[in-house]
């Protein structure tokens, strides 16, 4: 199982390169520079494995939300690729990714998952762990100001993560205390959307049959109020 | 070599095959102009989310059309600039990835150089050197071309492009976006002589443009006519189809005269016209006219590959990959790009 995946939707440009359970990537952080980094970082990939594109299997992306022009490089570019060597690609949730890899250190089953949107907004999902070992919504990706999250959940442990946080400390802070066992604002600081967790979360997504064709490997933008009337 | 050509600047999604034995294979273009017909001009990112869901689907009718899969590609032209950085870094993203993936050389092209060199298309293509008058909606250019890649710019619009004016102009006569092909129709029924509109710039020498004041021009004059005194205007038909009369012949008059103009001064034998505009009927007959009478020739392409179009990138990158140029695994939108600064060929 050889599974090719980008991450380009935030300030990090990432990409991995998954081959059964070892996991192999490039991380940086390099706002701007996300399209001529994207192909020498996976040529790189595909030499340190040792592999020729041709015996990937499957193509995966983080689909956003995030910014924009982000999100659709990484569309862009695994669409020319899955449609070249014919070869199916699966769409990753950016904040999915975040959640799985909040989970990967904290172990903490719960998460809330916040990307900046700019424009005084935040992207959000709120996910708890399968039996699996997989983050699933509990709520689906929205975008909202900070000030107007709404959690449902009962009084768990749940972790933060996200530049969401790291731009919105406070209001999410007072926003969110009440629902959180610990009574202490947890987040990690700092995080990024990787396109190791998007690999490692399309895998099974691929194995369930979830994969689709290049040309409906499509964005998932989440603010489709772009227009101003 | 067989090319695929990918177009994605501005509005419009154009995907060609162009082989340089047998010419061009098949195209395809999706146009957006309902999407944005509803904002009266192109919104930046609804373009983008556009392009994005078009250019694989029109790539996959292209190879169908041509009965070809896609490794029997030998290489990938797409346009790289000028234009929306957005839409550019799709067609950019999605080109020089699959040249990536399939292995094959890949080649940025100049919107306005795959403009140029749309004429070439047609059955006898004019020969070096000539002078490009380059009509859009987004650029008013004479050039100097001496060759592929050997570019000097004559003139150029010092505001609007002539395009622009004709479509602001429109948006003023109550037309829908874009309006430049409808202002023209309206104009076939407006009469001679009712109202004379300035030829910017045409009084003093050199070969720049300027039609912001002819829009203004027609917007007192509008002023002047209708019963409501702002937007929207009400005129009766005839005034309405006189004022885009007027406007169109101060339009077409004032490129014929530069163009003119360039002929002159560069002592050439051949001018090519290109860009949207280059559809407009008014400005191909009285060029034709011109054209007659001071002794050179006067090259257009096909109407469809007046406007933005993918055989037109696939041409020119055919041109530049035989040449050997090539691009790095680098993806690129470049919003600027002078058309000055390309390599020859
Ligand atoms: N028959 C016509 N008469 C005048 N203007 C026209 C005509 N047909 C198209 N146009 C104008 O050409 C422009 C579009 O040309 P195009 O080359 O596609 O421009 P761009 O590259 O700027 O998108 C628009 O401004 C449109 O109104």
């Amino acid at each position: 199982m050889k599974i090719l995946a980008i991450e380009t939707s935030t300030e990090a440009c990432s990409a991995a390169l998954l081959d059964n359970n070892n996991v192999i990537s490039r991380f940086e952080i390099a706002p701007r520079q996300h399209s001529q980094l994207i192909l020498p970082m996976i040529d790189e990939l595909l030499a340190e494995a040792e592999l020729k594109l041709q015996q990937i299997e499957c193509l995966a992306f983080g689909c956003g939300p995030g910014a924009f022009t982000g999100v659709r490089l990484a569309t862009s570019v695994i669409q020319g690729i899955a449609f070249s060597i014919d070869r199916p690609a699966v769409a990753v949730s950016s904040l999915t990714a975040l959640a799985q890899a909040a989970y990967g250190e904290t172990k903490i089953e719960n998460c809330l998952s916040a990307i900046d949107a700019r424009m005084q907004e935040i992207y959000w999902a709120y996910y708890q762990l399968d039996a699996n070992g997989l983050m699933q919504y509990q709520v689906e990706e929205q975008v909202c100001k900070p000030e107007l999250l709404k959690l449902n959940s009962s009084q768990v442990d749940w972790i933060g993560v996200g530049s969401g946080f790291d731009t919105y400390e406070k209001v999410l802070d007072a926003k969110t205390l009440d629902n959180r066992q610990s009574k202490q604002m947890r987040w990690l600081s700092n995080q990024f959307p990787h396109a190791s967790q998007v690999a490692k979360i399309a895998k099974s997504e691929y194995l369930a049959g979830k994969a689709v064709s290049a040309s409906q490997a499509l964005p998932k933008y989440v603010r489709n109020q772009v227009v101003k009337k | 070599m067989r090319v695929l050509g990918i177009e994605s600047s501005c509005d419009e999604t154009g995907v060609a095959l162009f082989d340089t034995d047998n010419g061009l294979v098949a195209h395809r273009l999706y146009s957006q102009i309902e999407i944005h017909a509803e904002y009266g001009g192109v919104v930046p990112e609804l373009a983008s989310r556009d392009h994005i869901r078009k250019t694989l689907p029109l790539i996959q009718q292209v190879l169908d059309d041509a009965s070809m899969s896609v490794d029997q590609l030998d290489g990938i032209a797409y346009t790289q600039g000028p234009g929306l950085i957005g839409a550019l870094l799709v067609g950019s993203a999605i080109g020089r990835s699959m040249a990536w993936a399939l292995n094959i050389p890949a080649v940025a092209v100049h919107h306005m150089e795959g403009h140029l060199l749309a004429p070439m298309l047609e059955e006898n293509p004019p020969e070096f050197p000539f002078v490009a008058l380059l009509v859009s909606g987004g650029h008013t250019l004479l050039v100097d071309v001496k060759g592929v890649g050997r570019y000097t710019i004559l003139g150029e619009s010092v505001d609007d492009a002539v395009g622009e004016a004709f479509d602001k102009t429109a948006k003023l006569l109550g037309l829908s976006y874009p309006g430049g092909p409808a202002l023209a129709k309206l104009a076939e029924s407006g009469k001679q002589g009712r109202f004379k509109f300035p030829r910017p710039m045409t009084n003093r020498p050199g070969l720049n443009f300027s039609f912001s004041g002819l829009k203004t021009f027609a917007l007192n004059t509008i002023q002047d006519h209708s019963k409501e005194s702002r937007a929207p205007y009400n005129l009766d038909l005839q005034t309405q189809a006189d004022i885009a009369y007027a406007f169109q012949e101060a339009a077409v008059d004032t490129l014929l005269i530069k163009s003119c103009r360039a002929m002159a001064e560069t002592k050439y034998q051949r001018l090519i016209v290109a860009g949207g505009v280059g559809a407009n009927e008014s400005l191909r007959q009285n060029l034709n006219l011109k054209a007659k009478k001071l002794d050179f020739e006067v090259y257009y392409p096909r109407a469809e590959f007046c406007t933005d179009n993918g055989a037109m990138i696939a041409y020119a990158g055919s041109l530049r990959l035989a040449a050997g140029h090539t691009e790095p695994p680098i993806i690129k939108g470049m919003p600027r790009w002078r058309l000055e600064d390309l390599d020859a060929i």
